[in-house]
């Protein structure tokens, strides 16, 4: 089996964000960059089913701007066997990713595509659904468990209420949560090993892709803030403040 | 300028974000129609017909609507989406799982979990775990769009009288099969629904311990949410989660006990009216963003806590 991981650079989920004076977007720059931390999960999955025998070769593939090689180097330390960089310093909205990795799982002939439930960044969770549907490819998002049978999959979604479990046919597209696993960290031995292992750089040209932006941003500002209120000593003080004050019980 | 709603079906009814997301397709189009896929809709598509504001309710009946598979229901809005300028659903795991996937197939954006309508193509959404927010222009002609069921009011469940009008369901998708699920039964309320909740965090150390808060939440008639934290310790089901990639929240009155405060939970409930925390580390971000709180061992504090709202019971 061939899987397709995707990775995304993203400000580093420690990092509290600024929002630009002029509103164009967040501050990015002298900003810790790291692996989006959904993806690291995809990444560990893949790897962990390579390792019990269930995957021949994992690639990696990110998309954006040069610096994404340095995640996709990540990836390959954890253990992922070759990396896809799409290059463009364009903004990419979640269809033109889905468009890249549709024609790369094409283009590879995967049996699975891998991705990060959402990016930390935009919030956005679409990306896999919409390759999905690209693709016309079954879809299992917020996983927290796989099983892989003879040319299936099992998974256990995270949904509100409680969870599902479905069967899907591959090749498949799959989502995953949080709870699927814990990321490994990169040996040293392994950061030397990946900076010798292919990767290869295309242009969105390469892959006859659109990725032109269909929202426009407008404009990206800081949230109202809300104001701490006071501290309280005892249980019996904040039962008659709730009750008296705020009036919510 | 026309909207149409995926609604869920939900215990013989439709799901109650459904009323907040017909607010929001109200503000935009003048005539709001609601679909309904189910194996048997016709209980939802009553349920449906009287919201006020609903116009036209459409129903899709076949066995493999059965457990919404996004495979399934992203074609039937795909073969609706001509009709309209406007497709909306709650953006809860249903709609989240549907919608990029049928947008996907009529090649427009998804503008995802939008918590205000800035005009009739600009939308305003929370990026970065509601700490940013981005407003957005559509150039798309159909514009589907995931709606945060807390920043819009419910519109009222009764007082319409739509017209329900029964539609050919699409053929079944084959790669996809529901096997089963395990939903989390509980006599509370739900949690995005309540008035009051209730939340526990790493504070609380195991599951036995956490149990003490649901004392508390009888006392208030609460539902009950967890951290992040709480979740992935074991303490309690992933549902129960408040946060960045969890559930939104914006009860009345939140009560956060032995959270932290981390960003990504701090998304989830930042817009609860009143908040309430009790943690025994003074320095921790939730003081923060406290309307009231309490320094000290939760442990301790429960207990009086609920003694001193059973006082205030009599």
């Amino acid at each position: 089996m061939k899987i397709l991981v995707g990775v995304k650079r993203v400000i580093d989920y420690e990092v509290k964000i600024r929002v630009k004076t002029d509103e164009t977007g967040v501050e990015t720059s002298n900003v810790k960059m790291s692996m989006n931390p959904f993806d690291e999960i995809a990444v560990e999955e893949a790897i962990r089913l390579k390792e019990a025998g269930g995957a021949d070769e994992i690639i990696v593939v990110s998309m954006g701007e040069a610096k994404c090689q340095e995640t996709l180097r990540t990836a390959l330390a954890m253990g992922a066997d070759r990396a896809i960089h799409v290059t463009t310093d364009a903004e990419l909205q979640p269809l033109a990713v889905a468009k890249g990795f549709a024609a790369l799982a094409k283009r590879e002939d995967v049996n699975l595509v891998l991705l990060g439930k959402q990016a930390i960044d935009d919030d956005n969770n679409q990306s896999a659904q919409m390759l999905a549907g690209l693709l016309h490819w079954p879809q299992g998002t917020f996983a927290s468990k796989l099983e892989f049978g003879e040319g299936k999959l099992t998974i256990i979604r995270e949904v509100d209420g409680g969870s599902e479990t479905l069967e899907l046919d591959l090749p498949a597209v799959v989502s995953v949560d949080l709870r699927l696993n814990e990321p490994r960290y990169p040996t040293l031995p392994n950061i030397m090993r990946a900076k010798k292992k292919s990767l290869e750089a295309l242009s969105p040209e390469d892959l006859s892709i659109d990725i032109a932006p269909r929202l426009k941003v407008i404009k990206v500002t800081a949230p109202p803030k809300r104001k701490a209120g006071i501290k309280l000593e005892t249980a019996a003080e904040l039962v008659d403040r709730l009750h008296n004050e705020a009036k919510v019980i | 300028m026309r909207a149409l709603i995926l609604a869920e079906t939900r215990n013989g009814g439709i799901a109650p974000a459904v009323l907040n997301t017909v607010t929001a397709a109200a503000a935009l189009a003048d005539e709001v129609h609601v679909v309904v896929a189910s194996a048997d809709g016709k209980a939802a598509a009553q349920a449906a017909s009287q919201v006020t504001g609903v116009h036209k309710v459409l129903v899709a009946e076949a066995p493999h609507y059965a457990h919404a598979l996004a495979e399934n229901l992203a074609a039937l809005v795909v073969e609706l989406a001509t009709d309209y300028d406007y497709i909306l659903a709650p953006a809860d795991t249903y709609g989240k799982n549907i919608l990029p996937r049928a947008a996907a197939l009529l090649d427009v954006a998804l503008i995802a979990d939008i918590c205000d309508i800035a005009s009739a193509d600009t939308f305003v959404r929370p990026i970065y775990a509601g700490n940013a927010l981005a407003t957005v222009q559509s150039s798309d002609t159909t514009k589907l769009l995931t709606v945060r069921a807390t920043a819009f009011e419910a519109a009222a469940g009764e007082g319409g009288s739509a017209e329900i009008l029964s539609i050919e369901a699409m053929p079944e998708f084959p790669g996809s099969r529901f096997v089963s699920e395990e939903f989390t039964r509980s006599e509370r309320p739900e949690l995005t629904a309540a008035r009051i909740v209730v939340s526990g965090g790493r504070g609380l150390r195991s599951k036995e311990e956490f149990a003490q808060l649901d004392g508390l939440a009888d006392c208030l008639n609460a539902a009950i949410g967890a951290s992040r934290a709480a979740v992935d310790a074991g303490f309690v089901p992933n549902d129960y989660q408040v946060g960045q990639t969890g559930k939104i929240v914006a009860p009345d009155l939140y009560i956060a006990i032995g959270i932290s405060g981390a960003i990504q939970h701090l998304a989830g409930m930042i817009d609860s009216k009143v908040i309430v925390a009790i943690n025994k580390d003074e320095e921790a971000p939730i003081f923060e963003v406290a309307d009231y709180g309490i320094v000290g061992d939760l442990f301790k504090i429960l207990p009086e806590l609920e003694a001193a709202l059973d006082k205030l019971e009599q």
